[in-house]
């Protein structure tokens, strides 16, 4: 604790890096895993390979796929990124699939009735009514990034791993609590309004 | 409102891939403008495929349909949807849009200017009983069964549609209401010139509303008529049993309220 107390601008810059790190990364990956979840959702060929495939990263142990990364791009932040991007991947494709394969039929024949055409279909009525679902696999890619992100510290790719990791080389536990106290914080922050952010978009639906 | 248009429907059929007998088979018919059609028959037989053939949700794979002489399989699919009216049983309501903008849908897709389509919204509430200042900004959730539905046939008729498609739009509604809907839709399609194909497997609706029947069997046309000529001369044992047991229902509806009477 003391250490928080001591340096409160320190811990906060780290914590506004570590933030920013997790954002960057979950909107690359929100926007790679649309067009996968997409297509995994209309082909039912395709699907038991993206998501194997995506799952199979998924199980990787994260310090071994950094190790991995860092040998192919060198210490920083751009190995971390990847990683960060990759892991998302398996949530959000999955849920992405569900929210759009769950999609009462009846809305799609309605749409498509109506004579909206694919891509109105796919903006204006499928993806609004999977919404809830897509959000809460958000959650859960935001909460896990935010965790996985703690090992760019290790790495030179900054964050608040940076103090847990200095805390464990330099035996300061004052640092490695005030790292796990500022992660755990932002993990609780970032689930708490996303279940915010579901709950007002499954209301609107009316479920 | 422009005229309805006319349907032909020529040895249409239809098999499901992975079937092994055909849904509809060979089926022939021809639907004159503005005519209302009721199409009755068991569930299963064929009535929603054989509409949903009209607007190309479902493929022919046999026979043609034209519509006022134009092959629809010539046509782009979705710019054929747009000029057809398409109600379902579900309603199909889309539940993150009010009121108004599901009414809008077609209009919207058709590029009416915003005006236009403000006031189309607003008649077309007013024409199915629904207050427009009322209703307009509802979502469909806080809309009871039949005010749904109600919205599901404006949405349908938005776009004034030369065709228009209902597959058991009262369907999700009960005996109260739903007698209401029919009242109300009488009165509706006198107004409308438009050509409908109305699909019920509820004899009494099928009667109340039909210019002309066509009662449907196993994929097949049992018999083509008006409702008096339906009832008068069934073709087959089965149309003289799908109205029969109609009647056995009257009776005992009739007992019922005699008996609420003596009370
Ligand atoms: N998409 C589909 N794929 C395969 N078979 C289908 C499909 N849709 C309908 N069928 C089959 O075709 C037959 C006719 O179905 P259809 O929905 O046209 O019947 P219906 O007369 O509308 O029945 P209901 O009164 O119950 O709505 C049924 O045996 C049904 O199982
Ligand atoms: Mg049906």
């Amino acid at each position: 604790m003391n250490y928080l107390i001591a340096n409160p601008e320190r811990v906060l810059r780290l914590a506004g890096t570590h933030a920013a790190m997790v954002a960057a990364a979950l909107a690359v990956a929100v926007a790679v895993a649309l067009p996968l979840g997409i297509l995994s959702s209309r082909s039912p060929r395709l699907r038991p390979l993206l998501l194997g495939g995506l799952g199979a990263i998924y199980t990787i142990p994260s310090l071994a796929l950094l190790a991995l990364l860092v040998q192919l791009f060198g210490l920083g932040l751009a190995p971390v990124f990847i990683a960060l991007v990759a892991y998302a991947q398996f949530m959000l494709v999955r849920n992405i699939d569900a929210g759009l394969r769950g999609v009462d039929p009846a809305m799609r024949d309605a749409a498509v009735g109506m004579g909206l055409s694919p891509r109105m279909q796919l903006l204006r009525v499928e993806l609004p009514l999977a919404l809830p679902v897509i959000v809460g696999g958000l959650r859960i890619a935001a909460i896990a990034t935010i965790a996985i992100a703690t090992l760019a510290g290790y790495v030179g790719g900054g964050g608040l791993g940076v103090l847990i990791f200095n805390g464990l080389a330099l035996h300061n536990t004052g640092m490695i609590v005030a790292g796990s106290l500022g992660v755990s914080l932002l993990a609780v922050l970032v689930d708490g309004s996303l279940r915010w952010c579901e709950r007002a978009v499954r209301t609107r639906l009316g479920g | 409102m422009p005229r309805g248009a006319e349907i032909v429907v020529r040895g249409a059929g239809v098999t499901y891939p992975g079937a092994t007998v055909p849904t509809l088979q060979d089926l022939t018919l021809t639907i004159a403008p503005g005519e209302f059609l009721v199409v009755v028959g068991p569930s299963g037989c064929g009535k929603s495929t054989l509409l949903r053939t009209i607007n190309r949700l479902i493929p022919l794979n046999a026979g043609s349909i034209a519509i006022d002489g134009i092959d629809i399989a010539s046509l782009d699919p979705v710019a054929l949807r747009r000029g057809i009216g398409y109600a379902i049983q579900a309603v199909g309501l889309f539940p993150h849009m009010r009121v108004g903008a599901n009414v809008a849908i077609v209009p919207e897709l058709l590029g009416w200017s915003r005006e236009r389509i403000a006031a189309r919204v607003d008649a077309l509430l007013a024409l199915v009983h629904l207050d427009p200042e009322r209703y307009r900004d509802r979502f469909p959730r806080e809309l009871s069964g039949g005010e749904a539905q109600r919205v599901g046939v404006a949405r349908a008729i938005a776009g004034e549609p030369r065709v228009l498609l209902m597959d058991e739009p009262f369907g999700a509604v009960d005996a109260i209401v739903r007698s209401q809907l029919q009242d109300e839709m009488l009165l509706l399609v006198r107004e409308l010139a438009t050509t409908t194909l109305f699909v019920t497997h509820d004899v009494d609706e099928a009667l109340l509303l039909a210019d002309r029947i066509v009662v449907v069997n196993r994929g097949r046309i049992e018999q083509t008529g008006t409702p008096l000529e339906v009832l008068a001369g069934p073709a087959s044992p089965f149309v003289e049993r799908l109205f029969h047991a109609n009647d056995a229902v009257i009776e005992l509806r009739e007992k019922a309220r005699e008996r609420q009477r003596l009370r």
